[in-house]
C-alpha cells in the first residue's frame, strides 16, 4: 500500500499505472495465460449466452440471428415434459442432499475410534471408490444389479427370492443413484470433516471429560459446534447446485425403461442441443440458462438465510 | 504405553464402551461394504466361470480368457494410448495456465489481484452451458483434435485457489526481498525459487487434474467422433454399457451362446480392472496427498 492516486491529473495517474507495469510486467505476461483463456472458454460462452433469446443460425453467427425474446424459454415450460424433468431432477437432487450428513457421522465415528491401524485401515479403502471412474462405476452398478449374472440378485435367489431386474424398474432408479453415489463419495466427502474434527482444542474435550461428559455428549456439545462452520460451507455449495445434478452418471445410467424417471435437465439439454439431427442449439441454451439462473437463486438464498442463522457464508 | 491404554480403559464409562463398540461394528461393515465389491471385481477377472462364483471371491479356476479377449480388440489399445496422451498433455498444461494464474494471485504488490481474482471465481458460480461452450470450441477448429479435450478445461479455479494459497502461506516474503536485490526477476523468481519450494503442491494439484483427465469421457463424447481418438473411457462406454461391441457372431448353438456370454461378463470385469489400472497403482500413494491437497484447500474455504 504506497501513495494511492486520489484525485491527482489523468497524466501523472497513467505515469504510475505505466510505472508499475514496467516493474512488474513479466506477473503481468504470466497473469496474461490465465486471462486470455478465461475469456475465450469461459467468457465468450457467457456472452454467447444471448443464442437463448435469438433464432441462431450457424450461417448468421450469434450477432446475425434475429433476437426471439423469450419464446424459447416458453417452449421448454409448456412442453409436456417439462414437469416430468424438473420432478427427476428435484428428486435425484433432494435425495442425494438429504444423505449428505452420512460423511458427518463417518468422519466423527473414525474420529473416536482408538485404534489407529483400524483407522487408517477404514481411510485407506473406503476413499477408494472416488477415483473410479463414472463409466467405470455405471458399469459396476449394472454387472452387479445384472438379472441373471449379477451379485446383487444371487443373494437375493440365495435367499430364496425373486431375481429383480433392478434397472428395468423405474422406481428403483433414484435409490441406485443415490446409494451408489454414497458408496463412492462417503469416505472423501469425509475427509474434509476429519481435518475440521483434528482442530477442535483437546482443551475442550480435557475438560468434558474431566466433567465426566460421556462420548455421545461431547460429540454434541463441542464436535458438532466446532465443524458447523465447514458443514454449513459445503451445504451451501451443496445447495447451488441442487439443480444441477451428476449428469454424467445420469447419463449413463438411463435406458428406454427408467427414462420417464431419469431425464434431468442437463441429459435434457445434451440431447436437445448436440444429438439430433437438427440441433435445436438457442433452445437448448435457453433450457440450461433457464437452470442456471435458479441455481443462482437458491446459493444465493442459502447463503443468505446461512449468513443470518449461523453467520458462516460463502462470501 | 500399556499404561496410558489402561488408564484410558477404566477412564471409559459404560456408555463409552457401548459407543465405541457400536462405531467399532459400523465401521467394521462399512469397510467390508466397500472393500467387498471391489475385490469381487479384482478376483472376477481372473474367474473362468463368473457366472458360478456366487459369493466367494476366489476363484475354482483362474484365467486370463478376460484379459485374453479384450486385448483382441483394438480400440482398447488405441484408447489407451489416447488417454495416457491426453492426461500428459493435458495435465502439463494446466499446471502451467495455473501456475501463471496463482502465482501472481500470491503476490501482495501486484496490482490486478483483486480484478484477476474476481474474474476467476465468476467462472465458478457462472457458465456460459453446454452449448455456447461447445459453439465456441467448434468456431475455434477445435473439434475432432487433442486440443479440444485439453484445452477447454485447462484452469480449474478450485486448484488455483489451492496453489495461491500454498505460495501465499509457504513462500516467504524475504525470499523474495532478498531475491529482488540480487536483481533477480520475478519470472527467474518463480522458476529457481518459489517452484522448487512448491513441490508437494505441485504433486497435488497435478494429481488433481491428471486423476480428472484420465476418467473424464463427456467432452471427448461430444467433441471427438472420429473412433481413433476416443480415449478409453468413451470406448468402455460402448462395451460396458451400451454393448456396441459384440463378440459374438449371432449362433444358434445355445451352449456356443453361454460360452459367449460367459466370456463376455468376463471381459468386462477384466476391463474395469484394466481401466482403472494406473490410478489403482497410484493410489496407495496419491491418497495421502490428495487429502494434504483437500486439507490446503478448506484452510481457504
Amino acid at each position: 500500500m504506497k501513495e494511492k492516486p486520489k484525485k491527482k491529473k489523468g497524466r501523472s495517474m497513467l505515469q504510475s499505472v505505466q510505472r508499475e507495469v514496467y516493474k512488474n510486467w513479466s506477473l503481468y505476461l504470466l497473469v496474461a495465460i490465465p486471462v486470455i483463456y478465461l475469456i475465450v472458454f469461459k467468457y465468450i460462452p457467457m456472452y454467447g449466452v444471448q443464442i437463448a433469446f435469438k433464432r441462431y443460425q450457424p450461417v448468421r453467427g450469434i450477432e446475425g440471428s434475429p433476437w426471439v425474446g423469450l419464446e424459447y424459454f416458453e417452449q421448454f415450460i409448456t412442453n409436456h415434459k417439462f414437469w416430468s424433468i424438473i420432478r427427476n431432477t428435484l428428486c435425484i437432487s433432494l435425495y442425494s442432499l438429504a444423505t449428505f450428513p452420512l460423511s458427518i457421522v463417518l468422519a466423527i465415528l473414525l474420529n473416536y475410534i482408538p485404534f489407529r491401524r483400524f483407522q487408517k485401515t477404514v481411510q485407506l479403502i473406503s476413499y477408494a471408490p472416488h477415483f473410479i471412474s463414472t463409466v467405470v462405476m455405471v458399469s459396476i452398478i449394472l454387472q452387479f444389479l445384472d438379472t441373471r449374472n449379477g451379485l446383487i440378485n444371487f443373494l437375493i435367489t440365495a435367499f430364496g427370492g425373486e431375481a429383480i431386474n433392478f434397472m428395468g424398474r423405474k422406481e428403483m432408479f433414484y435409490h441406485i443413484y443415490v446409494w451408489s453415489g454414497v458408496w463412492q463419495g462417503i469416505g472423501y466427502a469425509s475427509i474434509i470433516y476429519i481435518a475440521a474434527l483434528a482442530g477442535v482444542s483437546p482443551e475442550l474435550h480435557e475438560a468434558a471429560i474431566m466433567d465426566g461428559a460421556t462420548i455421545m455428549k461431547r460429540v454434541w456439545h463441542i464436535d458438532i459446534p466446532s465443524i458447523l462452520p465447514t458443514v454449513m460451507i459445503m451445504f451451501i455449495m451443496q445447495c447451488g447446485s441442487v439443480m444441477s445434478v451428476g449428469y454424467e452418471k445420469v447419463f449413463l445410467m438411463q435406458n428406454d425403461m427408467n427414462l420417464q424417471v431419469s431425464e434431468v435437465i442437463d441429459t435434457y439439454v445434451y440431447k436437445q442441443g448436440l444429438t439430433s439431427s437438427m440441433p435445436k442449439y438457442s433452445y437448448s441454451t435457453a433450457v440450461g440458462l433457464f437452470v442456471s439462473v435458479i441455481n443462482v437463486i437458491l446459493l444465493v438464498t442459502v447463503n443468505g438465510i446461512a449468513k443470518k442463522a449461523s453467520g458462516s457464508s460463502l462470501w | 504405553m500399556a499404561n496410558a491404554k489402561t488408564k484410558r480403559a477404566i477412564r471409559h464409562t459404560f456408555s463409552d464402551r457401548v459407543f465405541l463398540t457400536v462405531d467399532f461394528i459400523i465401521l467394521l461393515l462399512l469397510l467390508i461394504i466397500i472393500a467387498y465389491p471391489l475385490l469381487y471385481i479384482f478376483f472376477a477377472s481372473f474367474n473362468a466361470q463368473v457366472t458360478k462364483m456366487g459369493l466367494s471371491l476366489i476363484p475354482e479356476k483362474w484365467s486370463l480368457q478376460g484379459y485374453n479377449a479384450i486385448f483382441e480388440y483394438k480400440y482398447i489399445w488405441s484408447g489407451y494410448w489416447n488417454s495416457i496422451v491426453y492426461t500428459i498433455v493435458g495435465t502439463i498444461i494446466n499446471l502451467l495456465v495455473t501456475i501463471c494464474c496463482a502465482y501472481p494471485l500470491s503476490r501482495k504488490d501486484f496490482k490486478g489481484r483483486g480484478f484477476v481474482m474476481v474474474l476467476c471465481m465468476i467462472t465458478m458460480y457462472f457458465n456460459g452451458g453446454l452449448i455456447p461452450t461447445y459453439l465456441v470450441v467448434k468456431d475455434l477448429g477445435l473439434l475432432n483434435s487433442i486440443w479440444s479435450i485439453v484445452l477447454p478445461g485447462a484452469m480449474s479455479t478450485y486448484n488455483m485457489i489451492v496453489m495461491r494459497t500454498y505460495f501465499d502461506t509457504q513462500i516467504p516474503a524475504e525470499l523474495l526481498e532478498s531475491a529482488q536485490l540480487d536483481g533477480c526477476g520475478n519470472i527467474n523468481f518463480l522458476r529457481s525459487i518459489v517452484l522448487p519450494l512448491s513441490v508437494p503442491i505441485l504433486a497435488v494439484v497435478g494429481l488433481f487434474y491428471a486423476v480428472s483427465h484420465w476418467n473424464s469421457y463427456f467432452n471427448a463424447m461430444i467433441y471427438l467422433t472420429d473412433r481413433s481418438q476416443y480415449p478409453l473411457q468413451v470406448i468402455l462406454r460402448e462395451i460396458l454399457i451400451t454393448n456396441t461391441l459384440d463378440p459374438t457372431e449371432t449362433s444358434t448353438d445355445i451352449i456356443a451362446q453361454q460360452g459367449m456370454e460367459e466370456r463376455k461378463n468376463v471381459m468386462k470385469y477384466s476391463l474395469i480392472i484394466v481401466a482403472s489400472l494406473p490410478v489403482l497403482i497410484l493410489y496407495p500413494f496419491i491418497q495421502r496427498y490428495f487429502v494434504k491437497g483437500i486439507m490446503i484447500g478448506a484452510i481457504k474455504g
